[in-house]
């Protein structure tokens, strides 16, 4: 790992963005998908974004998820400012901080369950019988333990999510970003999901989860809602389910 | 710890390929008959070239060959007195190559006599060769019983035959040879040896010893046989005078054969001017062979090269397909974390255990064929191990040559596009 982590400034901070915006030039015109957000997210935090379409809200993930380069601002994660890296280490940077958790669960079909799960270790490099032992203790976490031989399409859909939640966890990030973790779910399966990431949160995890369902929203802590690439509010809720902070 | 990073990239490739094993078998064809031509091809090329090698080494290539030879026109112009062809080297002839060549190891004539030989009451027709012990120097053939020609034959002008095993069945089928008594022109001849005889024919040359029976002494020839021959043929009858009918030089090393023919070539045609002789240089012929053997390989290196292009085009092709097919799951690995070149080593390996699989079943059917071939038509093949390792090489340089291409489109994808993908 080339990155420097003495930078780190407050340990608290995971991210925080500065005037960033995202332009895209379609023709002759400037679309700025996000157009100057200040945002602060401490560690253990859990953010929902919402807003209509078009607002923002995935520019605002692929960003937060460094699959992305902000076109000015500042991104810090963990204290890196990413402007200045190279794609190779966007990749580490992804590697090592970031779980990702999509709307269509994006497991690969020809790998098992298993597989899927220690996936961000074969890129870590870390060796088998280890990866092996953390994956198990993650399906189990998850409640997938009898099926690590399967493949994804032999899973539901909400089997599918909690391998995918085990993957993102896999590498212990500092952020899981969710978009529309329970799109693709009927609302008990979603509900389910949702109780997998409260309980994540309870145990310290920082989650930020882009929705536009106000009941799947309400599981946070701070929902924020976009408008025109800014931020139009952020609203603190107060806790649902068991929630400690 | 990196070969099991190796191991792990090469069974995740592996395990993609079988999920389409048809498509993988498929896009394989193309380095297996690749491959399987390529060796197959140079096999046969090989055995011919090696055989014809052989057969020109057997003539030797440190020798020329010079043969009596009817000048057309000569012919035309006795042929109404007295019927009498006067042509053909002469013993001075001879003489002069012994003599004038510091190149020339030796020089061995052959005088040609056709006769009747017998042995009690059968009786064959038999070619006969008069020359000097110095035959058996430069033929080296096996002596099957007895001894060959000696100095002291010529010297004390014996009347003894050396046998070759063919003139032996011929004459003496199931009597031991050796101390048998021949009669040959009223004169009794001693058999006191019998040797094995070649026969190898390559174009217009042959070995010295081509259906020939049996070798006596140059002198004794001479003395009994004259140099006159009378031929019946087509109810007419012609004679005709040849001191020698061929004569072989052999040269103290190969460098020096062709500067030496050509010397030879032009002190005979000072004594020769009709042109009644006929050179030819083996050696000439292996370098033909070899050249045509060049050639060939050009030929054939252009049709393997094309055959194994073809085949790397269906490899690119197929994966090219497959980085579009699997550009979700592309995108999916690069948001995990996975670095371009790991995508590129991903794919890379897919192209290459295709290749070199491919490779590996060509060469088996490549070892095939030859072997078929030779088992059915007879014919003789060489497998060589530089063909089979240059295959090898060759599919795996294949699979990274056209695998590199798709698999960087596949590294450069926009992880959020191809995460978009359906
Ligand atoms: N790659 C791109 N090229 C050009 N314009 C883009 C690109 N990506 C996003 N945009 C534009 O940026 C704006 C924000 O898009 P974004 O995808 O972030 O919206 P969203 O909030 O996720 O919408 P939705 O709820 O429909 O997913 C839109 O106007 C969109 O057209
Ligand atoms: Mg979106």
């Amino acid at each position: 790992m080339s990155l420097d982590l003495s930078q780190q400034s407050n340990n608290d901070t995971v991210i925080s963005l500065e005037q960033v915006w995202k332009t895209y030039r379609m023709g002759d015109q400037d679309v700025h998908a996000l157009a100057g957000v200040d945002l602060e997210i401490k560690r253990g935090s859990f953010w929902a974004i919402s807003g209509s379409s078009g607002s923002g809200k995935s520019t605002m993930l692929n960003l937060l998820g460094c699959l992305d380069r902000p076109t000015s601002g500042v991104y810090r994660l963990e204290g890196q400012d990413i402007a200045k890296t190279s794609d190779d280490e966007l990749s580490d940077l992804r590697l090592s901080y970031l779980g990702f958790i999509f709307q269509n669960f994006n497991l690969i079909q020809q790998l098992t369950v298993q597989e899927n799960i220690e996936l961000p270790l074969f890129y870590q490099g870390v060796d088998a019988s280890e990866a092996a032992k953390k994956s198990k203790a993650l399906a189990e976490r998850v409640g997938l333990a009898d099926r690590m031989g399967h493949r994804p399409t032999e899973l539901s859909g909400g089997q599918q999510q909690r391998v995918a939640i085990a993957r993102a966890l896999m590498n212990d990030p500092s952020v899981l970003l969710a978009d529309e973790p329970t799109g693709n779910l009927d609302t008990a399966t979603g509900d389910s999901i949702m109780e997998i990431l409260t309980e994540l949160h309870d145990q310290g995890k920082t989650i930020i989860m882009v929705t536009h369902e106000p009941e799947i929203a309400a599981h946070a802590q701070h929902e924020l809602v976009m408008r025109d690439g800014k931020i139009a509010s952020i609203t603190q809720n107060t806790p649902v389910i068991g929630a400690t902070s | 710890m990196i070969g099991e990073r190796l191991y792990r990239d090469v069974r995740l490739g592996v395990k993609t390929l079988l999920l389409h094993k048809m498509r993988s078998i498929l896009t394989m064809m193309g380095m297996v008959f690749g491959v399987g031509a390529v060796i197959a091809m140079l096999a046969v090329g090989e055995g011919a070239s090696k055989k014809a090698l052989d057969e020109i080494r057997r003539l030797g290539s440190q020798n020329i060959i010079i043969n009596s030879q009817q000048a057309v026109e000569n012919s035309g112009q006795n042929s109404q007195r007295i019927r009498m062809n006067i042509y053909g080297l002469l013993y001075d002839d001879l003489e002069r190559i012994q003599q004038s060549f510091d190149t020339v190891v030796r020089a061995v004539p052959a005088k040609l006599i056709r006769s009747e030989g017998r042995v009690n009451s059968r009786s064959h027709e038999l070619r006969l060769v008069g020359t000097t012990p110095q035959w058996f120097d430069l033929v080296q053939r096996e002596i099957l019983a007895g001894r060959q020609l000696l100095d002291r034959d010529v010297e004390q002008n014996a009347n003894v035959v050396v046998l070759t095993e063919h003139g032996a069945r011929k004459l003496l089928a199931g009597q031991t040879p050796v101390g048998s008594q021949v009669l040959i022109k009223q004169g009794y001849f001693k058999v006191v040896g019998v040797i094995k005889s070649e026969s190898t024919q390559s174009g217009t040359m042959q070995t010295p010893d081509q259906n020939i029976d049996a070798y006596i002494p140059l002198n004794v020839a001479i003395e009994r046989f004259g140099d006159i021959t009378t031929i019946r043929g087509n109810g007419s009858r012609s004679r005709e005078l040849v001191e020698l009918h061929q004569l072989i030089v052999e040269v103290d090393d190969r460098e020096h054969v062709e500067s030496t023919a050509a010397s030879i070539e032009r002190m005979l045609s000072m004594f020769h001017p009709k042109g009644d002789y006929r050179m030819s240089v083996p050696l000439a012929l292996l370098r033909q062979a070899e050249s045509t053997q060049r050639t060939f390989n050009i030929v054939l290196g252009s049709i393997a090269g094309i055959s194994l292009l073809i085949g790397g085009i269906g490899i690119m092709n197929i994966m090219l397909a497959s980085v579009t097919e699997r550009t979700r799951e592309i995108g999916i690995r690069r948001a995990i974390g996975a670095q371009r070149k790991q995508i590129i080593g991903q794919f890379l390996i897919e192209t290459v255990v295709l290749s070199m699989t491919g490779g590996l079943i060509g060469i088996g059917i490549g070892l095939l064929i030859p072997w078929i071939i030779t088992m059915v038509a007879d014919m003789p093949t060489v497998v060589t191990p530089w063909s089979v390792m240059l295959s090898v090489v060759i599919s795996v340089g294949i699979g990274i040559i056209f695998g590199m291409y798709p698999a960087m489109r596949a590294a450069n994808l926009d992880p959020i596009e191809a995460l978009r993908h359906e």
